[in-house]
């Protein structure tokens, strides 16, 4: 039986509701300045940074985008903070663990350890940028035919590594895939489907 | 991490005038995989960066004359892809592709890749600076000596400092005599790879023989029929995407069944690309024989001064370079 109460809440997606959820424990758990600081940044991409500045001006997703950023920004922030691309994931932050995957000039790349200033002029493709008007992205409905994933944590970066390991030529066999793809960590362990993914979805892409 | 200024270079000359310009506490930054890594450690703490990655022709890649020359900017991922490089000189290639992941080799070139600090955890906790560390703070001790050295260096070490080199392109360049080449504000020199890396003795915080403000340009390495018998073996924790615990660059000259001229390098063991000439001549003149490879193995190490808990790291070390010297001498046909 339908409860007719359930439908006004059907047209907020997951993520309005995690964003949400984002500004008011933040509003909660720290002091007022500093979640003023942060709901301004999110709302408000203009606002000038903390410290010096530089201009980007590149593409993301087929999108020409400007804008001026914090010269200490990565590229990951960038994308998170300021353009509301939250698909990428700040895993490690350092480069070990492959969950900020993106790809640059269609190469795989961390978002983590590249500075925003580096992509001025550059085309830069995330997550949010792989899939069609028609559907998925074939790596993408492949993770969910293999159940390659569980938290689920990792799989943008997996899923933007994976297509670009393809790509690469890296996807033969299931060895190459599991030496070129070691830059990406799956702490739930689901490599035995991803690996099972790729090589379902491997034919049906395009060689770079 | 401090607020900084950010420019672009478009050739050398440019990068070497906006470092001049930009004063005290100027980087340069290539790939930015180290530097921008240590920087968010409080590591690094540069208060101006000159991008170094988009030098015009800086990635080229030459092996058509009689040395391959890498430029600095070439992309570890593009060098490891070479096809010349993977046929003729696989210790070169395999050092390459068996380091870091395909993301961080599509943004580490080559030349900011001789330039790795270490991994040691003593040395990287900057942030937190619990630790001493005679690399990071000159003078402030080792916290590594005693404390947890696993990961260690054996062969090159001091009382100041047993950090390992990390990297693994610059084992086999070293095995392979290459020269790097420099520009500075007094000009281009060549400084062989041997010379490029200093024990860390009483100053471990100098690394390398580059000054402040002078640029990698670009790596040569002579063409010898050795490199198309040669190897990478790299031995970690894990299958993939580790740092060596124990690796070993080896080629091999042959005459016949008998190894002419053996060019050996250890990675992981050592504070510094680690050259292995007494493992070299126990090899002169000497077929390619398990016994042979092993004994060659324990000669590289006959100097090794182990910690607390790294003392594996001498089996270890002696049986990858047996392994490697075996794999090596299969390839010739």
């Amino acid at each position: 039986m339908t409860d007719p109460q359930d439908t006004q809440f059907l047209p907020l997606t997951r993520r309005q509701v995690l964003e949400a959820g984002t500004v008011v424990s933040a509003s909660g758990m720290i002091s007022t300045a500093t979640a003023q600081a942060q709901t301004q940044v999110t709302t408000s991409p203009s606002l000038p940074e903390n410290g010096t500045t530089v201009h980007i001006a590149c593409r993301v997703n087929g999108q020409p985008t400007a804008i001026d950023i914090d010269a200490r920004a990565s590229l990951l922030d960038m994308l998170r903070e300021r353009l509301g691309l939250v698909g990428a994931k700040k895993g490690c932050d350092h480069g070990q663990c492959g969950a900020c995957t993106v790809h640059i000039g269609g190469r795989r790349i961390a978002s983590c350890l590249t500075l925003a200033a580096k992509v001025n002029g550059r085309e830069v493709t995330t997550i949010e940028g792989i899939g069609s008007a028609d559907g998925l992205h074939p790596m993408q409905q492949a993770f969910i035919d293999h159940d390659a994933l569980q938290c689920g944590y990792c799989t943008p970066g997996q899923i933007m590594a994976a297509i670009a390991c393809v790509k690469e030529g890296h996807a033969s066999t299931p060895e190459d895939i599991r030496e070129y793809m070691s830059g990406n960590i799956c702490r739930c362990g689901a490599y035995v489907g991803i690996v099972a993914a790729i090589e379902q979805a491997a034919p049906q892409i395009e060689r770079g | 991490m401090r607020s900084l200024s950010y420019v672009q270079a478009k050739t050398v000359r440019e990068a070497i005038e906006a470092y001049a310009a930009a004063g005290e506490g100027a980087r340069y930054i290539a790939g930015g995989t180290t530097l921008y890594d240590l920087m968010k450690l409080g590591v690094e703490r540069p208060a101006h960066l000159v991008d170094i990655a988009s030098l015009e022709g800086a990635d080229r890649i030459d092996t058509s004359g009689d040395v391959l020359f890498f430029g600095a900017g070439a992309l570890m991922a593009d060098v490891a892809e070479n096809d010349v490089v993977r046929r003729d000189y696989p210790v070169l290639a395999e050092s390459l592709s068996k380091a870091a992941s395909q993301q961080l080799r599509n943004m580490a070139t080559v030349g900011g890749n001789l330039l790795q600090r270490t991994r040691c955890p003593y040395f990287r906790n900057g942030a937190i600076g619990a630790y001493p560390c005679n690399k990071r703070a000159p003078g402030s001790g080792c916290a590594a000596i005693g404390g947890l050295d696993r990961g260690q260096a054996v062969l090159g070490i001091s009382n100041a400092c047993t950090a390992v080199s990390p990297g693994d392109w610059p084992v086999a360049l070293t095995a392979m005599d290459a020269t790097v080449e420099i520009q500075g504000p007094a000009g281009p020199r060549s400084v062989p790879i041997a010379e490029f890396y200093r024990l860390p003795g009483d100053t471990p915080h100098l690394e390398f023989e580059i000054e402040a403000g002078e640029i990698v340009t670009g790596i040569s390495v002579p063409k010898t029929e050795a490199g198309r018998n040669s190897t990478y073996l790299k031995v970690r924790d894990r299958e993939s995407y580790a740092f060596a615990l124990a690796s070993a660059a080896v080629a091999l000259a042959m005459d016949g069944d008998h190894i002419r001229q053996a060019n050996i390098a250890l990675g992981g063991v050592a504070t510094r690309p680690w050259r292995a000439r007494e493992a070299e001549a126990l090899l002169n003149l000497r077929t390619i024989e398990p016994d042979i490879a092993l004994a060659a193995g324990r000669a590289a190490f006959a100097d090794a001064r182990p910690g607390e808990h790294n003392a594996f790291k001498i089996e270890l070390g002696a049986r990858t370079l047996a392994d490697a010297i075996m794999t090596a001498g299969r390839k010739m046909q």
